[in-house]
Order: structure tokens, then sequence, then C-alpha cells
């Protein structure tokens, strides 16, 4: 069954998310390992949608909508903001000398690092990300 | 997310416990910049109590350690629990970070 969240973009509703996404992992049979890296992508989507797509916290809502199916969570996070081209994103600098480490676009890293698709579109209106994760055999 | 600092002979150890996500990373990084501040350059962070960490959380321990390496001191790890470590892999810094088992053998490496 489907399950929605709207929240207003502020950091302080990250566990809230987490909480949300973590039920829905549960309903899906995902293990506490898949529910954790489903947590972390969409933490890291929303923190994007709050820091780079608003600019700010308070500034527009985000849409979570989880759909628990047998085995796999398809979640899908929708924005207000501005068209976000996640091919603008710089690639962090990772495996380096301390001084040289670059962690931005870390988080958009980590996304596709844990979770199994990771499909950004924009329509009239808004951004769409789709994460799918299913559970490992 | 809760933090408790104690000064060891010439170790500071930060015992961070709760969530380390964007809401709460600020408070991290300022916590660790005041000990840098005061030229406390040798720090353990303890993470045994930390229950999720984001990138947010990484980049404060990144920012801190590329602080006190500056001036020979070093930010090292202890006790970071698998959903940590599993953060710590993925972003490529368990190499970069020094990582031990318990609070005590981080305080004594340095």
């Amino acid at each position: 069954m489907e399950r929605r969240l709207s929240v207003p973009g502020r950091y302080d509703r990250l566990e809230q998310i987490c909480n949300f996404v973590s039920e829905a992992a549960e309903a899906a049979g995902l293990d506490a390992t898949a529910s954790n890296r489903c947590q972390l992508a969409v933490d890291e989507a929303c923190t994007n949608i709050i820091e780079h797509g608003y600019a700010g916290e308070d500034r527009g809502h985000i849409e979570i909508v989880c759909q628990p199916e047998p085995g796999e969570l398809i979640i899908t996070i929708h924005d207000h903001a501005p068209p976000f081209d996640p091919a603008a994103v710089p690639q962090p600098r990772l495996n380096v000398e301390v001084e040289d480490i670059g962690v931005g676009g870390l988080g958009l890293y980590f996304m596709r690092q844990v979770m199994d698709a990771v499909e950004f579109s924009h329509e009239d209106g808004g951004n769409t990300l789709v994460l799918i994760k299913r559970q490992e055999e | 997310m809760d933090i408790a600092t104690q000064d060891y002979d010439k170790v500071s150890v930060m015992a961070v416990s709760g969530r380390v996500d964007s809401a709460t990373a600020p408070d991290l990084e300022n916590a660790l910049k005041q000990l840098v501040d005061a030229e406390k350059n040798q720090i353990v962070l303890d993470l045994k109590d930390v229950e999720y960490m984001s990138s947010a959380g990484l980049r404060a321990m990144v920012s801190t350690l590329k602080a006190v390496k500056r001036v020979n001191g070093d930010l090292r790890l202890a006790n970071p629990s698998p959903r940590v470590e599993e953060v710590l892999r993925l972003a490529g810094l368990t190499s970069i970070f020094s990582i031990h088992r318990t609070r005590d053998e981080a305080v004594a490496s340095f």
C-alpha cells in the first residue's frame, strides 16, 4: 500500500523522513542494511533539495511517496524547486590525499552507490526523483 | 545529537551520540572547531553511540581533519558502528582516517 509524507523543507525534518522510509522498508521486507541504505539515499536527496533546490530552509515542501512491493521499495521524491541537472553536479574527489579531498557531490554519489535505480526528471512545477531498492538475495 | 568532550593528557576525546545529519552536523563542526581554535589538535572522535551519519557528518569530520593536519595534529576515530563504517567506506574515507576499535586504543595511538 502506498504511503505518503509531505513535510516543509527543513533539516530538522530529516529524522521524521528517515523514520517514514524505515517503516516502508520494513513493509517491503527489506533487511536492516537495505533499509539503512534507503534512509541514507533519501536523506541525501532531501538535503540536496533544501540546500541547492530551494537554496535554504522553509522555502518549499518535499513530498515523499513510498511504494513497498515484495522485496522492493520504490521511493518517489517531489519538490517545487527550479530544474535540477544531475550532470552539473561535480564528482566527489575521494581516495586522494587529505588536503585534496572534495566532498561536494557526495550526496548524489551515495544515492547512486546504495540504490538500484536513481532517476531524475523535471516537469512543470518541480523535480521528481525515483529511487528503487531491491532486497539482495 | 549530544556531544561530550573530555581532555586527557595531550588528547581531547569528543563523544558523539544520536544522529549526525544536516540538522546536527553544523553543531558537531562548531564543537570541533572550538577545540582546534583552542589549539587542541590531537582529537579522538568517539562514534560508539552514533546511530546514523550522512555525508553532512563526513563533511564536518573532513574539514576538521584538514585543519588539524595543517598544524601537525590529527583527528582519529574510535568505535564506529557497522552502519557508520559503511558510510565512511562508501566515501573512501577508511584509508584517510585512522580508525580504532576502542576509545582507549585511539587515545594511546597519539
